[in-house]
């Protein structure tokens, strides 16, 4: 019987019901999208700030230089969570004597992780140079030259010139491979950008101390500080913002359900006057708004996640997976906002007498 | 009469106009205060950003190569150009001035440390910089040092004066030297008393940090800066900002002067500095462009989603508001009102109710944004009063087009079945 009862309300109201459900779906949706923005800005803005380079540093101890495989352990301990690129720096001579700092590093990780490079043409090919732009004013861009090294010469070809803003702008940088051939001079220092939260790159940074007990692993505390303290800021105005937004949303619901069921109120009085319990009226009512609740609430969790991936797209140019971990509270919200926007009514209604209401007044 | 109809109306379902208007403040609360977050919030994410440290260099033009490996200068400090202290109060002087968050001059050199008569020198590095020190130009004072444009460096003591002989030892020298706050050390010859120890996770845990005039006193060279680093709030840089300012017409290079680009602003540092060299530090500036572009885009769409859903509320309020009274309009019609005359009292009140509610709303909003401002980011978010027209506009036009569906169905409703209540 009460289950007829709320098939048979739901149906013959049918323009009604059907607002009812529009507007907890859009309430649902609202919550959704934004819940999902919520849990996934975090990491896509954490992909963000990687792009300001390493937040991680391998040096030797005491100053040395890295055992040869260190790039090897350093590889296997990351697996694909970061980029680590090699880097060694020996003080040369130019031909007319004065120093340079010559850097030897994998340009190809080199590029990966230092985004904000600006290079004219990368080198490729053996004995090619990359000139940081002050270099290469100094020594010309576009012929060979020649460094020396502790009695060896090396003659170079500049390939292209690379501007920071930095002291790489003072710098010549060439291939390990070919640094290595003419100096014998080890690693200085691994420079990697790892992903994640802070908690996962410090157990990170705990791992490589493990792997390289030889080396000292430092964290760039410009980096990480900042990082954490801009975070922390946008995830707070986002919240507050959907705060807002969930409680207008939510007004918008009470609002269209409450003149729902003011409008039967003469249902109610009748139930009342075939002798139905205050009790029997407020389950009957507390069941058709959960029900359209819950039926409102799957459809609005996809259209959320829907409207959350197309924000997320024009915002980061990257897509977005639904997240499930949304669905309960939407779920829950939804159901609870019918029921109460349903109850609060019915509860006013409670002094009128059955008969006054039906006769209209 | 028909102000004698709207102004009973009000009268007599007080309640329910105040339901109504209730609804629209809410909702125009919540645009209001979506529209300054999402207005202001590139502002202050772009004040937030600074913590990264200084976004721009500017060093001496005829500078020789810097020779640095891990932040420490192997360039014997008689090499190489300087800029001039006495220019440094010029960089509050350009165009951009208000958007100069703070700037440090840097002069590194080598000495030698004493720790007490008992002990050997050790080979420092010392780094001579402004902590915070006043300065001032044109009759307005501000304050300049690493204070500002390194908020990363942690300082156990206290920071050096910037006119006492007073130094901080990084950690790491610290720790080697057995030296702790409140010593007496010999710096190349000139006694300093350490304030502090330093902290930065860099280069500088292992160097002595000085007021830049006893660095200069060190290396003998007065008034003598190797480096100015500066922190601006800049604009995220577009295919405009990379142009070359010679090869633009007088418009268009007015355009890109007076825009905060890191470009731009790097070239009014050359032009304030004599003999000066001013380039954006790209590690910084490029990504917070990044950044900034992300966050202030998501937040505009996330603002957009807050209307949508403000307008939908209003809108639910006011249908139902007018579907309550199908009777009268029943009645009205009874009475012989042309669905023109009965629609036009209608809307008078939702535009009286869209008007009194949008003020409110807007008061509320402007609230609620501040609120918001000052938890966050510990300043307010200022509401711009043009926004009030736009704000009302909106309201009338929300409330005007709910009441206009829920009108036109109610009139198309036959009297007398309205009346029985069978409508």
């Amino acid at each position: 019987m009460f289950l007829r009862l709320l098939i048979s309300a739901a149906a013959v109201e049918r323009a009604r019901t059907l607002t009812a459900v529009l507007a907890l779906t859009v309430v649902a949706a609202t919550v959704s999208a934004l819940l999902n923005l919520y849990v996934d800005v975090q990491a896509k803005l954490r992909r963000e700030f990687r792009g300001y380079g390493a937040n991680l540093v391998v040096l030797g101890s005491n100053g040395q230089t890295l055992p040869e495989d260190a790039l090897e352990r350093v590889d296997a301990t990351i697996g694909g969570r970061g980029v680590a690129a090699p880097f060694a720096y020996v003080v040369a001579r130019t031909s007319d004597g004065s120093p340079v700092v010559v850097a030897g590093t994998d340009m190809e990780r080199a590029r990966k992780l230092n985004s904000w490079w600006w290079v004219t043409r990368w080198p490729h090919g053996s004995l090619q140079a990359l000139l940081g732009t002050r270099a290469a004013i100094v020594l010309g861009a576009d012929r060979p030259f020649d460094l020396s090294f502790r009695g060896r010469t090396l003659r170079l070809s500049p390939a292209g010139t690379l501007q920071t803003g930095a002291a790489e702008d003072s710098r010549i940088y060439l291939s390990m491979h070919d640094f290595v051939a003419w100096t014998s001079v080890g690693l200085s220092a691994i420079e990697i950008s790892a992903s994640g939260t802070p908690e996962e790159i410090a157990s990170l940074a705990e791992s490589l101390a493990a792997k390289l007990p030889e080396a000292e692993i430092r964290p760039v505390r410009q980096l990480v500080e900042a990082e954490t303290r801009v975070l922390g800021r946008t995830r707070m105005t986002f919240l507050a913002v959907t705060g807002v937004i969930i409680l207008t949303a939510a007004l918008c619901v009470l609002s269209t359900l409450m003149a729902a069921v003011f409008d039967r109120r003469k249902d109610f009085a009748l139930m009342k006057a075939l002798g139905a319990s205050e009790g029997a009226v407020h389950a009957v009512v507390a069941a058709e708004a959960a029900l359209l609740g819950a039926v409102a609430a799957l459809p609005g969790y996809l259209l959320g996640a829907g409207i959350a991936a197309w924000i997320s797209q024009a915002s980061f140019h990257a897509g977005m997976q639904p997240r499930l971990i949304v669905l309960p509270p939407v779920l829950a919200g939804s159901v609870l906002l019918a029921v109460l926007s349903a109850v609060a009514p019915i509860l006013s209604l409670r002094r009128i007498q059955p008969a006054a209401l039906l006769k209209g007044e | 009469m028909f102000i004698r109809l709207v102004y009973e109306s009000f009268r007599r379902q007080r309640r329910r106009k105040f339901l109504a208007g209730a609804a629209v403040a809410m909702g125009m609360a919540v645009t209001t205060a979506m529209l300054a977050v999402a207005t202001d919030i590139g502002d202050k994410m772009a004040r937030e950003l600074r913590t990264y440290g200084a976004n721009l260099v500017v060093y001496p033009q005829e500078d020789t190569l810097d020779v640095e490996i891990g932040g420490v200068s192997l360039k014997p400090v008689s090499e190489g150009g300087f800029l001039n202290e006495a220019d440094l109060p010029k960089i509050k002087g350009i165009f951009w001035r208000h958007n100069i968050v703070g700037f440090a001059p840097f002069l590194p050199l080598s000495a030698s440390l004493l720790a007490d008569e008992h002990s050997d020198a050790v080979p420092v590095q010392v780094l001579g910089t402004y902590f915070a020190k006043s300065l001032e130009l044109g009759g307005e004072s501000f304050v300049a040092g690493v204070r500002s444009t390194h908020p990363w460096w942690k300082v156990s003591g206290s920071w050096p004066a910037d006119n006492a002989r007073e130094v901080l030892l990084g950690k790491t020298l610290a720790g080697q030297l057995g030296l702790t706050e409140g010593t007496t050390v010999t710096v190349s010859g000139r006694a300093a008393r350490v304030t502090g120890v330093l902290s930065t996770g860099g280069p500088e845990d292992s160097a002595v940090v000085a007021p830049l005039f006893l660095a200069q006193e060190i290396a003998q060279r007065p008034g003598a800066v190797r480096r100015i680093y500066v922190s601006a709030l800049t604009k995220p840089e577009d295919a405009f900002a990379r142009r070359d300012p010679a090869s633009m017409t007088p418009a268009d290079r007015d355009r890109w002067y007076c825009s905060p680009y890191a470009l731009s602003i790097a070239y009014q540092l050359r032009e304030t500095i004599p003999h000066a060299e001013a380039e954006q530090i790209r590690q910084v500036a490029q990504n917070e462009g990044t950044v900034l572009s992300r966050i202030e885009g998501l937040m505009l769409l996330v603002a957009v989603a807050a209307l949508l859903a403000a307008g939908l509320a209003v809108s639910a309020a006011m249908s139902s508001a007018v579907l309550q009274r199908r009777h009268e309009v029943g009645i009205m019609k009874a009475l012989g009102a042309s669905n023109a005359a009965v629609a036009s009292i209608f809307y008078v009140e939702a535009v009286l109710i869209a008007i009194l509610g949008g003020t409110v709303g807007f008061g509320l909003g402007s609230l609620l944004g501040q609120q918001i401002g000052a938890r966050i980011f510990g300043s307010s978010i200022e509401v711009a009063p043009v926004l009030l027209p736009l704000v009302l506009g909106l309201s009338v036009t929300v409330t005007l087009a709910s009441s206009a569906s829920s009108v036109w169905n109610a009139t198309r409703y036959e009297p007398a079945d309205v009346l029985r209540g069978t409508a």
